[in-house]
């Protein structure tokens, strides 16, 4: 097992003689394995908001992880692709899993991909990983490893069906770059719940885009640390909730070092009878660091009744010198001024609709640098808004 | 030639969900095709309400009266319907919609309001040009829809949409406020563009004369609490400029 350090994140002990204290609440354990957690009821702080019923069983796992995945990878010259044991050294190395199902994830699997792009190397197209599901549960972990000065960008799609948890560590070198962009487009029926754990080194830039759009229920948790200064993270999320569906996304960074940037925005819609999305965004600003600049945003527009939004910005901060530290969420129905506007101008209702949906999402679509994805992103929505018309 | 009647028309704002206050309390007029009606009248007066009423907003309701259009009920149209019909307002305060483009917003209500999609290149040499004819940068284009406008820009923009639109009647909310005089001047030509080329019904909001300087009314209306409580010629205005509104106004209201 590999042994993990972050400054806020680690128990230390408590200067008074109380013995072991977290310095932050907001994350107060991790483990890779899965018996260091108790099996959770769904009262405690980080199920709270999860529909644990809906979790095909995988907070409580007991069988044989029976699913299958028709996975094509693409990747450029120049660019590894590797499939190897549990006994890689180079595995869980970005972050502890930090809740039972993750740690189940990381107790179970058998096989890993590890992704490779070597030291300097820009990569002249995206790296893709299209995984559909053919049922079942798996279990799994996929490593990206930028090294030093390295450029790529990653392209994942899930689609079909299943089971899925699991573990995406990401390293980004010293001075090298990466986009990531994770797109969950599973069938109604699929379940996923996995953790992004990222380590960005020293003038490195990591981009993560999450579109989820399908499943029923989906729980991501994308969480940021740094290993030098100058680090810059920038996350952002996209989620359109239909009929029933849970999107749950859970960020977390932890600005354990100074003079580190993050920035998280995240957007949502709901359109669907019990509907549900939660964004959890957690920024801790660590004990002794100085020059830390951080905003963090989210926003949810209710398109019809009966939906539930849960949006819980957190920001913990253990110095006097932020060079800034925000957040901001608001969550409500589409403006009914905006709708006015543009139906005053001959525009159909359903018509008016869609143009402010697109323009609501195009700032977080414009993220992705793919012009493909983008339409094929904005063609999902527009059929989600089409589906309660 | 077309007919635009205001019959008797009374109108609430909505407040808050049980709060209601009468705004409009019976308001006849009647605009035939080609003529210009200047409404002016102080603050308060219900102006602003007897547009945002006409054109659907929804913090609005009619409770009595109608709206006709060559004899067909406006009020019984939806919001869209009444802009496809030929009922244009251009606003006081000009919406914000952020992340749809000026020129995905232009194209599609063109295209609603024409009835089919105008062909792009022909399309862009009109927008283009209706666009030069206001001095607007043809930057806008590509910013979100009154997106960090100024309060000129904005309405400049309602004008290029009047003239792009060619309503049949137009209702223009103090499109006059807050514009320079080179802004006023540019504003009021594209007035006069869109009533000469398509001989548009214009009705006219404003609290001050300085427009009709440009904009030549044929009629003068002043509104006051909630109705028209006087009409004349160009002539009216020139005697509200000198005397004020005052004497329509009930003391201590």
């Amino acid at each position: 097992m590999v042994k993990l350090t972050t400054t806020n994140t680690e128990p230390k002990a408590h200067s008074h003689g109380l013995g072991q204290i977290p310095v932050s609440k907001l994350d107060t354990h991790g483990s890779h394995d899965v018996n260091d957690f108790p099996v959770p009821n769904g009262r405690e702080e980080e199920w709270r908001f999860t529909p644990m019923r809906r979790l095909k069983k995988l907070h409580d796992w007991k069988g044989e992880a029976d699913g299958t995945d028709e996975t094509v990878v693409d990747a450029p010259e120049g660019v590894t692709v590797e499939q190897v044991g549990r006994d890689d050294e180079r595995l869980g190395t970005a972050g502890l899993p930090v809740d039972r199902v993750i740690a189940q994830a990381y107790s179970a699997f058998e096989q890993a991909t590890v992704v490779t792009v070597p030291r300097s190397l820009v990569a002249d197209k995206a790296i893709t990983i299209d995984r559909k599901g053919l049922g079942g549960t798996a279990f799994e972990q996929l490593v990206i490893d930028v090294q030093p000065m390295a450029e790529a960008t990653v392209i994942i799609t899930n689609t079909g069906t299943g089971v899925r948890a699991g573990n995406l560590d990401v390293h980004v070198g010293e001075g090298a770059k990466l986009n990531l962009v994770s797109l969950q487009e599973w069938d109604e029926d699929a379940v996923e719940v996995s953790q992004h754990n990222a380590r960005v080194a020293k003038d490195a830039s990591f981009k993560s885009v999450i579109i989820t759009l399908g499943g029923d229920l989906v729980r991501l948790s994308p969480r940021v640390s740094y290993t030098g200064r100058g680090g810059n993270a920038e996350l952002y999320g996209l989620y359109f909730a239909g009929d029933k569906q849970h999107h749950e996304h859970r960020s977390l960074i932890d600005h354990n070092l100074s003079h580190t940037r993050s920035r998280v925005d995240y957007k949502g819609a709901l359109n669907g009878s019990g509907a549900h999305t939660v964004w959890i965004g957690d920024v801790i600003i660590g004990e002794g660091t100085e020059g830390t600049d951080s905003y963090e945003h989210n926003r949810n527009l209710q398109l019809s009744d009966d939906t539930r939004v849960d949006s819980v910005p957190n920001l913990e901060i253990f110095t006097g010198e932020v060079q800034g530290a925000g957040h901001a969420s608001a969550s409500g129905r589409l403006d009914d001024i905006h709708l006015f506007y543009l139906r005053s101008r001959g525009i159909p209702e359903e018509e008016a609709r869609r143009l402010i949906i697109r323009g609501y999402f195009l700032d977080i679509v414009n993220r992705i640098d793919d012009e493909d994805l983008r339409e094929r992103v904005m063609e999902k929505v527009e059929q989600k808004l089409a589906a309660h018309e | 030639m077309t007919k635009f009647e205001i019959r008797g028309l009374r109108a609430d704002v909505l407040i808050g969900e049980d709060e209601r206050r009468e705004i409009l309390k019976g308001v006849d007029l009647t605009i035939n095709s080609g003529e210009t009606h200047a409404i002016m009248g102080p603050n308060g007066s219900g102006k602003s309400t007897l547009a945002y009423a006409i054109a659907g907003h929804p913090r609005y309701e009619i409770t009595e009266g109608e709206v006709l259009l060559d004899g067909e009920n406006v009020l019984d149209m939806e919001v869209d319907e009444r802009a496809r019909a030929g009922v244009f307002l251009a606003m006081q305060y000009p919406v914000e919609v952020p992340g749809v483009s000026m020129s995905n917003f232009l194209r599609s209500s063109v295209t609603s309001v024409r009835g089919e999609a105008p062909k792009l290149r022909q399309f862009s040499k009109e927008l283009q040009g209706a666009m030069k004819n206001l001095s607007i940068d043809s930057s806008f284009a590509a910013r979100g829809v009154n997106e960090g406008f100024s309060g000129g820009e904005k309405k400049r923009h309602e004008i290029l949409q009047l003239e792009l639109l060619k309503p049949k009647v137009a209702i223009l909310d103090e499109t006059d406020s807050g514009l320079d005089v080179d802004a006023l001047k540019v504003v009021s030509e594209g007035i006069n563009r869109a009533h000469t080329a398509s001989d548009l019904g214009v009705m006219l909001i404003t609290h001050y004369t300085r427009i009709l300087n440009y904009v030549k009314p044929d009629f003068v209306h002043v509104f006051a609490e909630g109705r028209i409580a006087e009409s004349g010629g160009p002539e009216l205005a020139q005697v509200l400029e000198s005397e004020g509104y005052e004497r329509f106004v009930k003391a201590g209201a």
